[in-house]
C-alpha cells in the first residue's frame, strides 16, 4: 500500500497491534493488549479510558518513554517522518530504534513532542522559561543562544502569553498553572512537530483555564496542521475538540472512530454508559427531585456570619505575624435541615478554608458559626475549645477529597470506621460496635470481609465508600463533602453521589457540598454559592442560578463547562 | 448501576488465596515483602545477625583467653588450618591441624623470627576442652568453638601480638563490645531524638523554634574536640564497664540530633496530613493520635534511621579508642585493639594486627546494606498503590 501515491488525509502516525507489559509477582501485567490507532495530520484524536485503561502508557510508547519495568512486546509504530502533501515517504517503525539511540532523540521533540498533566513538575524549577523553551531550538536546530532567544519570544506570544519578553526570563513559580501549560506547549511547539501528543493536559486546571488551553490547541494544530493525540477521561473535552475517538479500557480499544458519529451513536455498551455517565452530570439528580417532593427542608441549621480567615505566612524573629495571607474575606452562608448546599469556585477561592472554618478545623480570625443542635439550642462554633467541639465533631462529619491520604493505611478498614464510634463515651463497645462497622460496611454496599482488610486493597471508589461510612458512624446531622468525587473516575461519581443521595434519605443528613466541577453540583445540591478570591459573589437555587446567573464570574463559570 | 464492590477480584470468594492475602497484610508484612526483594540488604543483615552472634557468644567462639600472654610467640604469623593431614606413610585421614611455628633468632642482629616446624603439627577439634572462661559472666565453661586437643598447645589462626596475645580470640572479643556499643548508644539517642524531635514536630511554634536551634548548636559543635574534652573529664580510676558507659552516653548526646530530625520532619508532614485531620474529626484524643495514627507511619523511618546510626556509632567509637580516648585497655573493642597497630614497628613486624579494622569495614558496610534495603521498604504503599 505504501506504493500507493500519498493520500491527502494519509496518517502520520500508526499504531498497529501494540503490546506492552508489566511484569509484577512473577507474572506478566498486559498494561496495552493490541491496540491500534492511526494520527493523521490536522486531527485531534481523543484517546478516551478511566485510569489503568493503558491510554497514557500506549503514548508513552510512541515515545519509547515507558516506565519502567514496562516492556514493548509486539506490534509497530509506523511514522512518516517530515510529510507534507509534496514529499511523502515511507514509514519507519519507531520500535526498531533503541530507546537511547540517537535516532530516537532526535525524533523526540523534533517530530513528536508531549505535553503533560502536570506542568509545574515538568518544568524544571531552576531554569527561565526561554532557556526551557529554547533548549530544543539550540539542541535539535543548532540555533546560538540569541536566535534561541528571539524565537522562544515569538512562541510565547504565539501560545498567548502576555509580555513575553518579560516572561521569557521569568521562572516557572512565577507562573500561573495555566500560563506554565502554555509554556509547555510554546516547548513543544519550538521545532515544529507534525505530531503532539497530549496526556490530561488539562485535567490540572481549573474550567475556565482548561478552555482557553483546549482553545490554544485547537487553534495551533489548525495553523500548524499537526496531529494531535489528546488523552483526557473527560466526555465533555472530547466532545469539544475531538475529530476522532478511541475508547480504551483494560488495555484494549473498544470502539474507534468518527466523533461526531461516535458521540451520537455509540456502539460499545461502555461507551454508552461514559457518555451517558456524562449526560447524566449538569442537570438535577432525579433522586434528589424526587426526594424533595416528598419531604420538605427544615429550618437552618448552620449560618455563618462574616466569616473570615487570614493565614499567617511570616514571622518575625519573636514571632509576631509579619504578613498574612487572606483566604475569606466574610462569608455568610446557611444551610437548612435536609438540604444540600453546594459551594462551586475555582483553587484559590477560599472553598475549603470555609468548610474547614464552618468545621472549626481552623480557627476563625472574624465571624461566627451558628450550630443549632437536636435539642433546638443555637450554639456559636467559634469561640469553643477542641475538648467542647468533640460532641459537636460527631454531629457534623467530613469525606476528603483524596480517599488515598484520608484513610489510615496502617490500620484495617474495620478500625478506622470503629475509630469515631470507640472516641464516643456513649458509643457502642465489644461486639456491638463490630456489628455496627458491619452495618455501616452495609450502608455503603461493602461487604463484611471488608472489615479485615486493609485500605492499600481497595479502588479509589471503594476507598470513598469507607470514607463515607466512617462520617456516618455517629449518626451525624451534617456531612461536609469537600470534592469527594473528583479523584474518582467520571463513571463512578454518579455513583457515590446517589449512594450519598440515598443515604441522605435513610439517614435524614444535610449536605455542604464543596466542588470545583459546577455540573457536579448542579446533579447534587438544592443551592449554590459560588466563591471568588475569599468572598461569596453570588448565592441562590441551583436551577435558578444555573439558568440565568447573574455575576459575571458565574456565567464565566457556567460558559466554561463543557457539555457532551 | 455497577456495584463498585464487585469489581475487585479480591472481593469475591474465588479470590486466589494470594491476592486475599496481601489484603489483610499489615504493614510490617508488605514491609517485609518488598525488603525481601533487595538482596544485597538481606546478605547485609544475614551479616549483621552473624556478628550480633559472635558478640553473643565471644568467649565460646574464640579458641583462647584474650588476655593470656605468652613471651615465646611475640608476634607469631598467622597460621593455616589445614583439615587433611598427610601421614608418614602417605595415608591420609580428616584431623583438623596447625602447622607448628618455631621461634630462632637471627645469629647477628638477634631479631626473632618464626620458622615452620615440619616435625611438629598441632591438632585442634571443635568444641574442645581449652581456656576456662564464664559465659556471659555466669555459667563457668571451658569448651570453646575449636580448641586444641592437647591442653598446652597454642596456635594463632590471625597472629599474635607484642604479647603474645591471639588477635583472633582479642578481635572476637572485641567484637562484643564494639557492636554493642552502637546499639546502647543508638538506644540511647532515640530516646532523646525520639521525645525532643516529637515534642518540636508536633506542638511546632516556640518549642520547635528553641529545640531546633539547640540541634543546630549540637550539630556546629566540632565532634572531635568535644569527645576529647569529654575524655579528658573523665577519672582515670574508672572501671572498665564505667568508662563504657560514659563512652556510650558521649557518643549519643552527639548522636541524637540525627533522630530527632528525621522524627521531627515526619511529625511535621504527618500532621497535616489528611487521615490525621480525620482522626482529630473522628474525637480522638491528642494522646491516641500521637501513638495510635502518628507512630505507627513513623516506626519504619525510626528503624530504618537507627539501622544507619548503629554504623556511625561504631566508626565513633572505633575512632575514639584508636585516639587511645575512648576504650582503655584491658578493655578490648576494635578500636582499642587498633590502638596497638598505630606505630611503624607494628605494623611491620606484624600486619595482622589490622585485622580488626577489617572487621569495622565488614560491620559498617552490612549496616549500610541492611539500611538501605530498610529505607527502601520503609513506605510499602508508596509501592503497592502503583
Amino acid at each position: 500500500m505504501y506504493d500507493q501515491p500519498p493520500a491527502l488525509n494519509a496518517p502520520v502516525l500508526e499504531v498497529r497491534n501494540l503490546t506492552i507489559e508489566f511484569p509484577t509477582h512473577g507474572e506478566r501485567f498486559r498494561a496495552v493488549d493490541d491496540v491500534s490507532l492511526a494520527l493523521r495530520p490536522g486531527e485531534t484524536h481523543c484517546v478516551v479510558g478511566e485510569s489503568g485503561s493503558g491510554k497514557s502508557v500506549t503514548a508513552r510508547a510512541i515515545l519509547q518513554i515507558v516506565d519502567k519495568p514496562g516492556e514493548i512486546c509486539g506490534g509497530e509504530i509506523l511514522f512518516r517522518r517530515r510529510a507534507t502533501q509534496a514529499h511523502f515517504p515511507d514509514p519507519i517503525d519507531l520500535l526498531r530504534y533503541r530507546a537511547n539511540s540517537g535516532a530516537m532523540r532526535d525524533i523526540r521533540g523534533k517530530d513528536i513532542a508531549m505535553i503533560f498533566q502536570e506542568p509545574m513538575t515538568s518544568l524544571s524549577p531552576v531554569h527561565r522559561i526561554g532557556d526551557q523553551v529554547g533548549e530544543a531550538l539550540r539542541l535539535h536546530e543548532g540555533l546560538t543562544r540569541r536566535q534561541a532567544r528571539l524565537r522562544s519570544i515569538e512562541l510565547l506570544n504565539q501560545v498567548g502569553i502576555r509580555d513575553p519578553d518579560r516572561a521569557v526570563d521569568q521562572f516557572p513559580f512565577e507562573f500561573s498553572g495555566g500560563m506554565r501549560q502554555r509554556a509547555m506547549i510554546a516547548m513543544a511547539l519550538s521545532c515544529n512537530p507534525s505530531v503532539l501528543i497530549a496526556d490530561e493536559p488539562t485535567t490540572a486546571l481549573d474550567v475556565t483555564i482548561q478552555l482557553e488551553i483546549l482553545e490554544l490547541i485547537k487553534t495551533l494544530q489548525a495553523s500548524h496542521r499537526m496531529a494531535v493525540m489528546f488523552i483526557t477521561h473527560d466526555m465533555g473535552v472530547v466532545s469539544h475538540i475531538a475529530d476522532k475517538i478511541t475508547v480504551m479500557r483494560n488495555g484494549r480499544v473498544l470502539e474507534t472512530g468518527e466523533a461526531s458519529d461516535t458521540l451520537r451513536d455509540p456502539q460499545h455498551p461502555y461507551t454508552q454508559e461514559l457518555i451517558q455517565k456524562a449526560q447524566e452530570l449538569d442537570r438535577p439528580s432525579d433522586l434528589r427531585l424526587d426526594m424533595r417532593g416528598r419531604r420538605s427542608l427544615g429550618p437552618p441549621i448552620i449560618t455563618t456570619r462574616d466569616v473570615g480567615k487570614a493565614f499567617v505566612t511570616s514571622r518575625t524573629f519573636l514571632g509576631q505575624p509579619r504578613e498574612v495571607s487572606v483566604a475569606l474575606k466574610g462569608a455568610s452562608i446557611h444551610l437548612k435541615e435536609g438540604e444540600n448546599l453546594g459551594i462551586v469556585g475555582e483553587s484559590g477561592s477560599g472553598k475549603t478554608t470555609l468548610a474547614r472554618c464552618i468545621q472549626r478545623v481552623y480557627e476563625l480570625s472574624s465571624g461566627t458559626v451558628d450550630y443549632v443542635g437536636r435539642d433546638g439550642a443555637s450554639v456559636d462554633l467559634a469561640p469553643l475549645s477542641e475538648t467542647e467541639l468533640r460532641p459537636i465533631w460527631r454531629e457534623i462529619r467530613t469525606v476528603f477529597q483524596d480517599p488515598h491520604s484520608s484513610l489510615n493505611p496502617r490500620m484495617t478498614v474495620g478500625e478506622i470506621i470503629a475509630e469515631p464510634l470507640r472516641n464516643d463515651p456513649n458509643g457502642p463497645t465489644g461486639p456491638a460496635l463490630r456489628d455496627r462497622v458491619i452495618e455501616l460496611l452495609d450502608l455503603v454496599e461493602l461487604p463484611a470481609t471488608a472489615a479485615a482488610r486493609y485500605p492499600h486493597s481497595f479502588s479509589g471508589g471503594q476507598r470513598q465508600r469507607i470514607a463515607i461510612a466512617r462520617a456516618i458512624g455517629p449518626n451525624p446531622r451534617v456531612i461536609l463533602a469537600d470534592e469527594p468525587t473528583s479523584a474518582l473516575d467520571v463513571a463512578l461519581r454518579t455513583t457515590v453521589l446517589n449512594l450519598l443521595l440515598r443515604l441522605q434519605e435513610q439517614l435524614g443528613l444535610s449536605f455542604i457540598f464543596v466542588s470545583h466541577d459546577i455540573a457536579v453540583i448542579r446533579y447534587f445540591c438544592d443551592r449554590i454559592a459560588v466563591m471568588k478570591d475569599g468572598m461569596i459573589v453570588e448565592t441562590g437555587d441551583t436551577e435558578t442560578v444555573c439558568a440565568s446567573p447573574q455575576h459575571p464570574y458565574t456565567q464565566l463559570l457556567l460558559s466554561a463547562v463543557l457539555r457532551v | 448501576m455497577a456495584n463498585a464492590s464487585t469489581d475487585d477480584p479480591t472481593l469475591a470468594p474465588g479470590a486466589p488465596a494470594d491476592a486475599q492475602d496481601l489484603a489483610t497484610a499489615s504493614q510490617w508484612r508488605l514491609m517485609w515483602l518488598s525488603f525481601r526483594k533487595h538482596r544485597l540488604a538481606v546478605f547485609g543483615g544475614v551479616v549483621v545477625l552473624i556478628l550480633y552472634f559472635i558478640a553473643a557468644f565471644a568467649e565460646f567462639i574464640a579458641p583462647f583467653d584474650p588476655h593470656k600472654f605468652n613471651s615465646r610467640s611475640v608476634y607469631h604469623p598467622p597460621q593455616m588450618l589445614r583439615f587433611v593431614d598427610v601421614g608418614e606413610d602417605g595415608g591420609w585421614a580428616i584431623r583438623p591441624h596447625v602447622r607448628a611455628m618455631k621461634l630462632v633468632r637471627d645469629p647477628e642482629t638477634l631479631a626473632a623470627n618464626y620458622e615452620p616446624d615440619p616435625e611438629t603439627k598441632i591438632y585442634v577439634r571443635f568444641f574442645g576442652k581449652g581456656d576456662p572462661y564464664e559465659l556471659w559472666g555466669l555459667f563457668p565453661m571451658e569448651r570453646h568453638l575449636i580448641a586444641p586437643v592437647n591442653a598446652g598447645d597454642r596456635f594463632f589462626l590471625l597472629g599474635a601480638d607484642r604479647l603474645g596475645r591471639d588477635v583472633l580470640s582479642r578481635t572476637i572479643a572485641g567484637t562484643r563490645l564494639s557492636m554493642s556499643i552502637g546499639l546502647v548508644g543508638v538506644a540511647l539517642s532515640l530516646v532523646i531524638g525520639l521525645i525532643l524531635g516529637g515534642v518540636s514536630g508536633y506542638f511546632g511554634g516556640r518549642i520547635d523554634a528553641l529545640i531546633q536551634r539547640v540541634i543546630e548548636v549540637m550539630i556546629a559543635l566540632p565532634t572531635i574536640p568535644l569527645w576529647m574534652g569529654l575524655s579528658a573529664a573523665m577519672p582515670a580510676d574508672w572501671s572498665v564497664v564505667t568508662r563504657y558507659f560514659a563512652i556510650t552516653v558521649i557518643l549519643s548526646l552527639v548522636g541524637w540530633t540525627e533522630l530527632a530530625r528525621v522524627v521531627r520532619g515526619r511529625f511535621l508532614s504527618l500532621r497535616t496530613e489528611d487521615f490525621v485531620v480525620a482522626a482529630r474529626l473522628d474525637g480522638t484524643s491528642q494522646t491516641r493520635v500521637i501513638f495510635r495514627h502518628i507512630m505507627p507511619s513513623i516506626f519504619s523511618h525510626i528503624i530504618t534511621a537507627v539501622s544507619l546510626a548503629i554504623p556511625a556509632m561504631i566508626l565513633a567509637e572505633t575512632a575514639l579508642s584508636f585516639l587511645g580516648l575512648g576504650l582503655l585497655p584491658p578493655a578490648i573493642s576494635w578500636g582499642a585493639l587498633l590502638f596497638e597497630a598505630q606505630n611503624i614497628r607494628s605494623i611491620v613486624a606484624g600486619p595482622w594486627l589490622f585485622a580488626p579494622g577489617i572487621l569495622v569495614l565488614i560491620a559498617v558496610l552490612a549496616f549500610n546494606f541492611l539500611g538501605d534495603g530498610l529505607r527502601d521498604a520503609a513506605d510499602p504503599y508508596a509501592t503497592v498503590e502503583r
